[in-house]
């Protein structure tokens, strides 16, 4: 089970005698989880809604000379049909609002092909139809005429000088003259530090190699799905599943050029995201089609679309090497990481080169990204973009680097590490941080000593990721009963709700029953940005607390009014206040005794915090893994895994612990199973869960966790983000796991069995 | 377009009468027809077991059934489960391990998971875990899932030694 490696708390309101936060309540929303009536983004039915369906390029790469409409119109129960001609054709503009800043133009064109289409399942058409049947046959009587034209799908191919190009109006950015010709090349980002050449020369032991990932789906359970209705006011409403209805609203809004105050959008309780559902696929489209049927659409994709025409994560190639000296010092690190953005710019390069080297004290390096475009899905943000993908290859270099030096694997990262006061690769300084503390958690594990058997191997990994804080909206109301209601702009993606009620309930000094808290549609509740970036239980659990401690000082002030003595002469204790000084003989005044008297005391209660959270704290994991190799069939079984992260303060255990353990399985897939897989002609092959094989309940065993609680003395109680960590170690624990089973270096994800038995009979 | 079949079943133990297009799933018809819309669609192939109900005391994927084959049939689903508003053993222990992240499996796994108890009172890790392996989580990593069931499975022991 798990455990919790207790450090004193800095933060302000964690005095070592919390009631609510800390626990694990049940989940406020879980009844309605477990019993099937939650209603998800396919769930909703308006009356007279009509049925949406999307027409999808079957070519990687083609001109859309011409799309014929005529007989899908005339078909009986077709109520409208869009094509890109129904969208305005907007300027390339950078804008503000999913995970990362999108293109507008791009976004638009990933929405809706205009001209040309760039991957094979790209959106070329729309119906609305009265039933999905006759919406099936009209998709299927739209004529497309398209020019077939070459295509490129791997990054290395695409970055080659004569790969068909996609964008003729794109030259690579960061280059130090602007390049004479396009490129697939978007971007070239480059951090740099010390003199590189002269530590490779100084160093003692030098390890390098080159590493492939594959492109790998968020394969969240739940496809995407949305209601629209546009009113002949223009007023619109939508309904959908993801992870920020006000990025929704403002997406709409631009891709349509509607005004964002004419959109009210409704959160649907979302079936799984890890960054997926940070963009727009179906919302415009829902409501380009209800503006011209004046009926409610329904969009939903199937399976097969959310795999070729959503997520996933980059493709990638890169390289690392590594120079140390004797002792374990890591002097040199040279990182090119060469990512696959799909069909526009926007890989999570950047992110990548960031984190790369995160975890290490490393005086000279160099880290050079590529963002490269394909003919492929736009990739869409992953659980810690891009970090897995170059933790993968550094942590596999840092293992080999260890067998070289003869050292122990955490040793060596202890020898490197960054702590508190130590300038991070990617710019800022280190405070407050808990990476040696995890690396220790692991180190002193019971599990870290544990015998292996044969063809059994050990792998240890770190990763890091930023966290974010940012702009957050709550609300607290109290009730007449004294119970309280949170309201907040964030969908709860794995049990928000529990942390924000729990925040307030500390703070208000309730039972944890007595706060429901809500997620709120688009008009009532001020902005939010979207779930994402670790960033709800840190900035929106910020915003919850200082709207609850807003009320406390208005109970004071009510209170003391009631009693009849100054405000600076009663306290707030254990959700009553009281009066300080005994010889006045006040009794105590519960909230629920104020709320009842609010009338008296100035009217309804209530509180709303709008702010700009800053100082996320980052987080480090520390991963190690046990495989078991088998070596006729090549199969990999994982059999054991800890992971232990530094989570600031864990607000709900229970959740904590899930997210850690949710996020190990993803890895665990990543490193053994998922892939696209495409056909010579640029074709996904395994657009489904049978063939992109996600891991199941029998191919994992429990996934322990150890809880490092360094708090973030930014956030009222400590916390800092803890979802996407858990995922950014597992590719290289296991690889380095397998590398332990087999005596072999495996450096091209997934380790599939044909790979594994490859290497092994390579001798 | 093909005419619409008139449909006779017992669903969580009511008779229920639909029209349904006869291309059209035993998943639609519960979802569109009969409102009942926890049993989820999450692949329409078989393959995540969201959509999981039992078909005459069988376990299956309801959007692997026909609606017309269920003429006649007795079709269990996660609406079922509970009895009123008090909650299965399953339910409850799924709450109180956190065995749910964003819920959207959970029908399916509930239901999944009624069965194996169904079948098997006192079933291994090993066992619980092959079984439910045709149902995909993303969220959780199955680990307090898979403790959830045991522990129900244990509770329900009890119950009814």
């Amino acid at each position: 089970m798990s455990d919790v490696l207790d450090r004193p708390a800095a933060a302000p309101l964690d005095d070592g005698h919390l009631k609510v936060v800390g626990t694990r309540p049940i989940r406020p929303d879980g009844a309605d989880k477990v019993t099937g009536k939650a209603a998800y983004g396919a769930d909703l039915a308006l009356p007279g809604m009509l049925v949406g369906r999307i027409k999808r390029s079957p070519h990687p790469h083609a001109r859309i000379v011409s799309i014929d409409t005529r007989r899908a119109r005339a078909l009986p129960g077709v109520k409208a049909i869009v094509t890109a001609a129904d969208f305005p054709d907007l300027a390339s503009e950078e804008y503000e609002a999913g995970e990362s800043a999108a293109n507008l133009r791009d976004l638009s064109l990933n929405v809706m092909a205009r001209h040309t289409a760039l991957y094979d399942g790209h959106a070329v058409a729309a119906v609305a139809a009265t039933s999905s049947a006759i919406a099936d046959e009209a998709i299927a009587l739209i004529t497309v005429e398209y020019e077939v034209l070459p295509h490129v799908v791997e990054v290395e191919a695409a970055m080659a000088p004569d790969a068909p190009v996609l964008h003729a109006h794109m030259f690579t950015e960061g280059l130090a003259a602007r390049p004479d010709k396009p490129s697939n090349i978007a971007k070239r980002n480059a951090i740099t530090r010390g003199d590189l050449a002269a530590a490779f020369a100084e160093a003692d032991v030098i390890v390098e190699d080159r590493y492939v990932t594959a492109a790998v789906h968020q394969g969240y359970i739940e496809p995407h799905a949305c209601v629209a209705s546009y009113a002949a006011d223009g007023q619109c409403q939508v309904w959908s599943s993801s992870q920020g209805q006000f990025m929704i609203r403002t997406y709409c809004a631009k891709v349509l050029d509607l005004e964002a105050s004419d959109i009210r959008v409704t959160p649907a309780e979302i079936g799984g995201g890890f960054g997926g559902k940070t963009t727009v696929y179906l919302e415009p489209v829902a409501l380009a089609l209800s503006r011209q049927s004046g009926a409610p659409v329904k969009l939903v994709m199937t399976r097969d679309e959310v795999f070729r025409a959503s997520g996933p994560t980059s493709a990638s190639v890169m390289h690392v090497k590594l120079g140390a000296r004797s002792d374990g010092t890591i002097i040199a690190a040279d990182v090119v990481l060469k990512f696959q953005s799909g069909a526009f710019p926007g890989s999570p390069v950047g992110a990548a080169s960031m984190t790369a080297l995160a975890c290490y004290d490393i005086p000279n390096f160099s880290i050079v990204g590529y963002d490269v475009v394909t003919n492929t899905p736009k990739v869409a943000a992953y659980r810690a973009p891009g970090a897995p993908i170059s933790a993968f290859a550094v942590e596999s270099a840092v293992d080999d680097l260890a067998r070289r030096l003869g050292m122990d694997p955490i040793a060596l990262r202890e020898k490197n590490a960054v702590r508190d006061g130590v300038k991070a690769s990617y710019g800022p300084t280190f405070r407050n941080i808990g990476y040696v503390e995890t690396l220790e958690a692991i180190r002193e594990h019971p599990h870290y000593a544990a015998p292996l058997g044969p063809n059994q191997g050990r792998g240890v990994a770190v990763g890091f990721w930023f966290n974010v804080g940012g702009e957050s909206t709550a609300a607290v109301n109290l009730n007449e009963d004294g119970s309280a209601v949170v309201i907040s702009g964030n969908p709860d993606i794995g049990g928000s709700r529990a942390s924000m009620a729990m925040m307030a309930a500390e703070v208000l000094g309730l039972p944890i029953e007595k706060v429901r808290p809500i997620v709120a549609d688009t008009a009532s509740i001020g902005f939010s940005m979207l779930t994402g970036g670790s960033r709800t239980t840190f900035a929106t659990g910020m915003a919850v607390t200082q709207a609850a401690q807003k009320i406390v000082e208005d109970l004071k002030r009510r209170g003391a009014l009631l009693m009849d003595v100054p405000v600076d002469q009663v306290d707030f204790v254990n959700g009553a206040v009281v009066c300080l000084d005994p010889a006045k003989g006040k009794a105590d005044l519960t909230v629920a005794e104020l709320a009842e008297k609010a009338a008296q005391t100035g009217g309804p209660i209530g509180a709303q915090v709008s702010l700009n959270a800053q100082g996320a704290g980052p987080g480090f994991g520390v991963h190690v893994c046990d495989v078991e190799v088998d070596p006729e069939t090549g199969h990999v079984t994982v059999l054991r895994y800890t992971a232990a992260q530094d989570v600031g303060k864990a607000i709900h255990p229970s959740y904590v612990e899930g997210q850690i353990q949710g996020g190990v399985a993803q890895g665990v897939g990543w490193a053994l199973n998922e892939e696209y897989i495409f056909d010579r002609g640029g074709r996904m092959e395994n657009a489904g869960f049978l063939d992109y094989r996600v891991p199941v309940a029998s191919d994992l065993p429990m996934i322990d966790t150890v809880m490092v609680e360094v708090a973030n003395p930014r956030h009222p109680f400590g916390a800092k983000g803890v979802g996407e960590v858990p995922i950014v170690p597992p590719l290289a624990a296991v690889a380095n796991a397998v590398r332990g089973a087999i005596g072999k270096r495996m450096t091209s994800l997934p380790l599939s069995p044909p790979k594994i038995r490859a290497a092994i009979d390579a001798g | 377009m093909s005419k619409r079949q008139h449909i006779s079943a017992v669903v969580n133990g009511d008779p229920v009468e639909f029209l349904t297009d006869p291309r059209a799933t035993l998943l639609d018809a519960l979802r569109d027809d009969l409102g009942l819309t926890g049993s989820k669609e999450g692949c329409g192939s078989g393959d995540c077991g969201a959509c999981s109900v039992i078909l005459d005391g069988r376990l299956v994927c309801s959007c692997l059934v026909l609606a017309v084959e269920a003429e006649g049939r007795r079709v269990e689903t996660i609406e079922g489960l509970a009895d009123g508003s008090k909650l299965h053993p399953l339910q409850q222990k799924f709450l109180e391990h956190a065995a749910l992240q964003c819920g959207f499996c959970t029908p399916g796994l509930l239901v999944a998971a009624k069965a194996l108890l169904d079948a098997n009172p006192n079933p291994t890790e090993s066992e619980a875990r092959y079984w439910l392996a045709g149902n995909l989580c993303r969220c959780t990593g199955y680990d307090k899932i898979i403790r959830a069931v045991m522990d129900a499975a244990a509770e329900l022991r009890q119950e009814t030694v």
